[in-house]
């Protein structure tokens, strides 16, 4: 007995020294010859294209060896904490931007990019803005969509929608005709907390100029009544209650059930969400087809009364960033993933919204095609207000809202929420 | 011991001796150290950690220097969140016992009689308990879900009406759901730790109750249920522990929702932390679990538990 515990014993301790020998593994090595890169395209067709770019990048500088590994979405961002924290970090890894990079800046461990990558940053235009501190740009945004509502056309034409809605009115007209036609109007997944908090993202940016936003993300001030305002929206929306039964546990994206896989397999008419969700729905259905030929999208509906632009989007992306410890070449490597060449092939085997122009004819879905004219003919695109915060203020606004969706909050608690959790953070 | 004999055997040869004591603690020593450094690694550093977290404003970039004292804590106990999530701690806590304890000695009783299907009744029961909580946890979900989920439809086929928001997405009734589930899922070791504390019970006792004239009722309530009391008072306290530290069912049915219905302490400090990032916080959190958890456990060995290991020792 003893001495089987003693063998387990001598095996963890084993085991530990192995484990504390791997933490080491994402050491770029020090040397100015290789690169380690991380993504999180972890299937084909995504997996293998970014193999050849990466040959592709060897081929053209001879002598360096780029080093490639895939994750999946989640272990990515996992390593990638663990890798902050100890401040060994990939020398090109991806950034979501907003308060979650500012740290990464604070800390010294992300480059600025805004001299050795002007060119781009140029094309790329008013999409970098999430990616920027202080005027100068961290990482290049590869991909970038917009959230909108998700439709099932074949049950928006059942219950006699002709035109999709572009005003509240419309919007909320649009419910009552699908709720005669016994059709539950939206799904929503508040399980998750966030995806009930992009309809509060949305009012705001309705309700809120331009001005007032960027102030916001910048001083962490929420004193204008334009904040309040976004949530009354949201009240007037929950009242109508268009929403799925038991949206207040239902999950965003896990399973039939869940918001996508309610709309999915036709059981709701439409669903706010991103530019993942075609893909998303095409992993729930057992066809891998989604909602197929009946996918159509159509941006948020304009706020009467509000200061904000109708035409401004909520969105968020992935961008490419170069850690400080990184070889220079590494850039080099940052530049060409963002070039037409490798934009058009990103986009040509659907791995997301390129964000150099010249790309983006290669978008071949009708319904992204739509959503990337929409993107890229919006004032502006506003990041994801809880990655622009970051998580810590973005967290409790979004539980705050998730509180307000069930009832037990009010506009102003918001507010008073968001602002107290930003006030720890000055 | 029986080292006492071996070593008055050679305690003629004086200079043995402490070479002998020495002998025994490199035995001991090279016995205990790896669980030791084991333990010592994997429980006493974490807790030594979050300790010292809990008194920095750390978002887990960069180096500890933002010293802020005790200003986590005043926070944590400040914050409504948590104060529910303690709240509901205390009611899984309460809850599982008030539940659990009556249905479970009953059961045992009824278990411990002679009968058919016996075997397999007590299979059936411990079933939930070998089966791994998460999968548990993701069954109940699917069974659960508003309007497409085995529950509500079979509510709706005998004409009763289940809650409209579904039962763990109405805040009034998430909770109770939530216990409900881990009181299917708890019963099972009840009753075999009772099952298991009958058996201990001497078989004459019962002969002698019967020549007396005792009905089964008396027997039950006069023998079996007092002399079952340490193994009680033992179950007690380990569901009282498992309730304190509740995070994976609730994590995967409702994961503290809807609208915080089912925080419990240990879900509000993957919230904190993990999800947010404020380490101060979590490990301010994470302390005063600690600290809840050691108390209750201490009063209870100190109050309940004597009598129990007293006689143990005896």
């Amino acid at each position: 007995m003893s001495r089987k515990t003693q063998a387990l014993a001598a095996l963890c301790a084993g085991l530990m020294i192995a484990a504390t020998g791997c933490g080491g593994s994402g050491d770029s090595g020090g040397d100015d010859k290789t690169i380690t890169w991380w993504h999180n395209s972890n299937n084909d067709p995504g997996k293998g294209y970014y193999e050849q770019v990466a040959k592709d990048f060897e081929k053209a500088n001879p002598g360096i060896d780029v080093k490639v590994q895939a994750f999946a979405h989640e272990d990515m961002l996992t390593k990638l904490d663990a890798a902050f924290q100890s401040g060994d970090v990939p020398d090109v890894y991806m950034e979501r931007g907003g308060g979650e990079l500012a740290d990464h800046v604070e800390a010294g461990l992300t480059r600025d990019l805004s001299e050795d990558s002007k060119d781009i940053i140029d094309q790329i235009g008013g999409s970098a803005a999430g990616w920027q501190v202080d005027g100068k740009t961290y990482a290049l945004p590869f991909s970038m969509g917009v959230v909108g509502f998700w439709y099932n056309t074949e049950l928006f034409e059942k219950a006699g929608i002709t035109a999709p809605p572009t005003t509240m009115q419309e919007l909320y007209a649009a419910f009552d005709k699908l709720d005669k036609a016994g059709i539950t109007p939206v799904s929503l997944g508040a399980g998750d907390g966030w995806p009930a908090a992009h309809y509060w993202y949305y009012t705001a940016l309705r309700a809120c100029s331009q001005d007032v936003l960027e102030s916001a993300v910048a001083d962490l001030d929420f004193s204008d009544p334009c904040f309040v305002q976004a949530g009354e929206t949201v009240d007037e929306i929950v009242a109508k209650e268009p929403f799925n039964k038991g949206f207040l546990s239902t999950p965003s994206q896990t399973g039939p059930t869940s918001a996508s896989g309610l709309l999915a397999t036709g059981k709701v008419a439409m669903e706010l969400a991103g530019h993942w969700e075609p893909g998303v729905m095409q992993g729930i259905t057992e066809d891998k087809q989604g909602l197929g030929e009946k996918t159509g999208w159509f941006p948020f509906p304009a706020v009467d009364g509000g200061a904000g632009d109708p035409t401004a989007q909520l969105g968020g992306g992935d961008a490419w960033a170069v850690s400080e410890a990184a070889p220079d070449k590494a850039v080099d490597l940052v530049n060409y993933l963002l070039s037409d060449e490798v934009q058009k092939g990103f986009a040509e085997n659907d791995m997301g919204l390129p964000t150099i122009p010249a790309a983006g004819s290669s978008v071949k879905d009708p319904a992204l095609a739509d959503l990337l004219k929409v993107r890229d003919e919006s004032p502006f695109v506003q990041l994801y207000f809880d990655t622009a915060f970051g998580e810590s203020i973005g967290g409790a606004m979004n539980d705050e809202i998730a509180l307000q969706f069930a009832g037990k909050a009010t506009p102003e608690d918001v507010v008073t929420a968001t602002q107290e959790a930003a006030d720890k953070e000055k | 011991m029986s080292s006492e004999a071996t070593t008055g055997a050679v305690a003629s040869e004086r200079p043995h001796r402490p070479h002998d004591g020495w002998r025994k603690w490199a035995e001991i020593a090279f016995f205990v150290t790896p669980a030791l450094a084991l333990m010592a690694l994997f429980v006493a550093w974490p807790i030594i950690t979050a300790a010292r977290f809990s008194l920095y404003d750390w978002k887990g970039l960069g180096p500890l220097d933002d010293f802020v004292g005790f200003e986590n804590y005043a926070e944590v106990l400040a914050d409504d969140v948590f104060r529910d999530a303690v709240a509901h701690n205390m009611i899984i806590v309460v809850g599982s016992i008030i539940v659990q304890l009556p249905l479970g000695v009953a059961i045992a009783l009824l278990l411990n009689r002679k009968m058919a299907g016996q075997g397999v009744l007590r299979t059936l029961i411990f079933v939930p308990y070998v089966l791994a909580e998460v999968i548990a946890g993701v069954i109940w979900f699917q069974l659960l879900q508003p309007e497409y989920g085995l529950v509500d439809a079979l509510m709706n086929g005998i004409g009763l009406s289940p809650p409209e928001q579904g039962w763990l997405g109405t805040p009034e009734v998430a909770l109770w759901v939530v216990l409900a589930v881990l009181t299917w899922k708890y019963l099972g070791l009840a009753v075999l730790l009772f099952l298991a504390g009958l058996q201990g019970v001497s078989e004459e006792l019962y002969e002698a109750a019967q020549l007396d004239g005792a009905s089964w009722w008396q027997t039950q309530w006069r023998i079996s249920i007092p002399l079952l009391g340490p193994t009680i008072r033992t179950w007690c306290f380990l569901s009282m522990i498992g309730s304190i530290q509740c995070f994976d069912m609730i994590w995967v049915l409702t994961g503290g929702g809807p609208a915080d219905a089912t925080t419990t302490m240990a879900t509000y400090l993957i919230d904190e932390g993990t999800n947010r990032h404020n380490y101060g916080i979590a490990g301010a959190a994470s302390v005063v679990l600690f600290a809840i958890a050691f108390v209750m456990a201490l009063v209870y060995q100190l109050v309940v538990l004597r009598r129990d290991t007293k006689e143990a020792a005896v």
